[in-house]
């Protein structure tokens, strides 16, 4: 299963309106991608149109084909989605759910097999939820509802994984729960994961590498020290953070108007890139 | 591991054949029981006398041989019929709108039937009375068909994320128009208006197999194309979006489902007038206490549809005897208070 994930020249217009422009994001097969952007920005609309839910201009190539040219039914083998505000229907249990992954595999008036509830069984076992199998979905805490949609795209058994803001639910702990699974589970199927995040020390952390997207456009892209600078996240964001850089990993830790920079200094963090500044001018820049 | 025993929900067996169990003995209750007592061996065996093959001799009388064999079997099995009928296509149409409001009348059916129906009758009456019964089944069948088409003309939109709420509310005017035209005819002919008006409570006639001639082909094919998309309403219950993402194509399966449940559902109308409740209260009855999945709700209401509605004639024909009460002022009656019930009392699980 080799699920690269490219895109080129893409534009997407709804209602009339531009909402992405001419937007390049290649995933290698294998790798973790995530779109980071302001709100707004046409994260989820770029995310949409690689699941093929939307028209849009340009190509959209998911393991050697092309999105627009694919069966709905071809195109979730393809593209399994794990959206960001699921629907949860009332009263279905949680391998039924599951199991409704598998649609594209079963015939259109068939029902599921043995192998469709041997691969969504595998599935609940490998994210911890087959104690679970028989519970209803609504009685489900938000961290094991989260895996339980995860759950659903794996039954897809698709080579590629979208994942829209799959942490914004969860508290911390969940979050990393979350994404650790999804990490592994790329390693173990070889999954090629596009992501959009809000958290982008989370974001930092997983991803191989970011795009970042601004009103519809590229920004700049590439891996985590590049993209997420104090510089871009004033500019883009009109956010006030501190970049830190904790061993291998960055932090944004966000900065209150009235807070001192020597206090963070004076509570241990290390810094490596002490910007003193609220990037006031950038931040003007932006609107003007 | 327990868990490996897992399975995916499916109509049981068990329950299955309860439901059908319940049909037969309701079904006997129908044959049975009315101003002439007929024992249920002597029923049994004047309708085992009709069948090829089993050389029964029917006990009883010609007279009441007739009362069992052209009087209540059709009239019973009109009202499984129509009563599954209802329930089934009340329940998918609530499976494909996502919409627990949704009723087999939802697209403009009943309004549409109504307005066919008035014509008829209205017609009959100048032309001297006696060919109008005939011709108001077929006035109201097509008038039913005419609203929903006029309904999804109007309604459909190619953005499938719009196009659920822009069918029903399209449903909404196209009902209201024909409402008020149907209410026009019907003042402007004020000598119609007791034979309208009993038409739009609902009743099944006894007119001998001629009904559930009529209906059966409708019956056969609407539930076949229904009852294959029981695992795609499970599909749809995460709504459009998402389905599509699953490999639906979302859009032609809703096509598929209303067009199949709207001719199921005039067939229905159009031999026994508008019988409300049955299409909204059997679905969601065995919704809370079957589950959500449209593969056990579909096939329990096409059963138990039709045996509710057999019970309620039966009430209909024998509480103000001779005189009927409308069977859809017993569907409502009795239907009501009973989904309060279960609503009450599942409650407490469901949330």
């Amino acid at each position: 299963m080799t699920g690269r994930v490219c895109c080129e020249g893409v534009t997407i217009r709804l209602g009339g309106q531009r909402i992405v422009a001419e937007v390049a994001v290649d995933v290698p097969a294998g790798g973790w991608v995530s779109i980071v952007g302001p709100n707004g920005a046409g994260k989820t609309t770029l995310l949409r149109a690689v699941a093929g839910l939307i028209p849009y201009e340009g190509t959209i190539e998911v393991a050697g084909s092309s999105m627009a040219s694919l069966s709905s039914r071809a195109r979730a083998r393809t593209v399994a989605v794990v959206p960001q505000d699921p629907i949860v229907p009332l009263g279905l249990k949680v391998l039924d759910y599951v199991l409704l992954g598998r649609t594209s595999h079963i015939s259109r008036f068939g029902i599921e097999g043995v192998r469709d509830l041997a691969v969504a069984r595998d599935v609940l076992q490998q994210l911890e939820l087959s104690p679970l199998a028989q519970r209803r979905i609504e009685t489900l805490s938000g961290g094991e509802r989260q895996r339980t949609v995860l759950a659903r795209a794996l039954a897809q058994e698709a080579p590629v994984l979208l994942l829209d803001e799959p942490t914004t639910a969860l508290d911390i702990g969940h979050q990393q729960e979350v994404l650790d699974l999804v990490d592994e589970l790329r390693r173990d199927r070889g999954l090629t994961v596009l992501s959009t995040m809000h958290d982008l020390t989370l974001a930092a952390q997983y991803a191989e590498s970011l795009v970042l997207l601004d009103r519809g456009a590229v920004v700049t892209s590439g891996t985590p020290d590049v993209v997420l600078t104090e510089d871009n996240l004033s500019r883009y964001y009109g956010a006030r953070v501190r970049v830190v850089r904790d061993g291998g990993t960055i932090v944004i830790v966000p900065l209150r108007s009235s807070i001192q920079t020597d206090q963070l200094d004076r509570d241990g963090v290390v810094l490596d890139d002490v910007h003193t500044d609220v990037d006031a001018e950038a931040r003007t820049g932006r609107h003007l | 591991m327990t868990v490996d025993r897992a399975r995916g929900t499916t109509l049981r067996p068990s329950v299955l054949l309860g439901a059908v169990v319940t049909v037969l003995v309701v079904s006997m209750l129908g044959l049975t029981i009315g101003p002439t007592s007929i024992s249920p061996l002597d029923a049994l065996q004047e309708v085992g006398s009709h069948l090829p093959l089993l050389h029964i001799r029917s006990p009883l009388p010609p007279a009441q041989a007739a009362i069992v064999w052209d009087l209540r079997f059709p009239r019973v099995v009109l009202a499984l019929l129509v009563g599954g009928l209802l329930a089934l296509c009340g329940g998918s149409y609530q499976g494909v709108f996502r919409n627990p409001l949704a009723d087999p009348y939802l697209l403009g059916v009943a309004a549409g039937a109504g307005f066919g129906a008035t014509l008829a009758i209205v017609a009959g009456l100048h032309s001297g009375g006696g060919g109008s019964s005939d011709l108001i089944p077929l006035a109201a069948f097509a008038g039913a068909l005419t609203a929903v088409a006029i309904t999804y003309a109007v309604g459909a939109t190619g953005d499938s994320r719009r196009s659920s709420a822009s069918l029903l509310l399209a449903g909404v005017a196209i009902t209201s128009l024909l409402t008020a035209m149907q209410t026009f005819v019907q003042q402007r002919e004020t000598d119609t208006i007791r034979e309208v008006y009993s038409w739009i409570l609902g009743r099944l006639t006894t007119a001998g197999w001629h009904d559930v001639v009529l209906v059966l082909p409708y019956a056969v094919v609407s539930s076949t194309v229904l009852l294959a998309h029981r695992r795609t309403l499970d599909v749809l219950s995460v709504g459009d979006d998402e389905a599509a993402t699953l490999g639906l194509h979302t859009n032609r399966v809703r096509a598929i489902v209303v067009v199949a449940a709207s001719l199921g559902t005039a067939a229905a109308v159009s031999v026994s007038g508008l019988i409300g409740f049955v299409g909204i209260i059997v679905p969601h009855t065995i919704r809370l206490l079957g589950g959500a999945s449209y593969r056990v709700i579909l096939p329990l209401s096409l059963l138990l549809g039709g045996a509710f509605l057999v019970g309620a004639d039966i009430v209909a024909r024998t509480a103000l005897a001779p005189a009927e009460v409308p069977i859809g002022v017993i569907t409502a009656f009795f239907g009501a208070p009973f989904f309060v019930l279960v609503l009450r009392t599942r409650r407490v699980v469901a949330t």
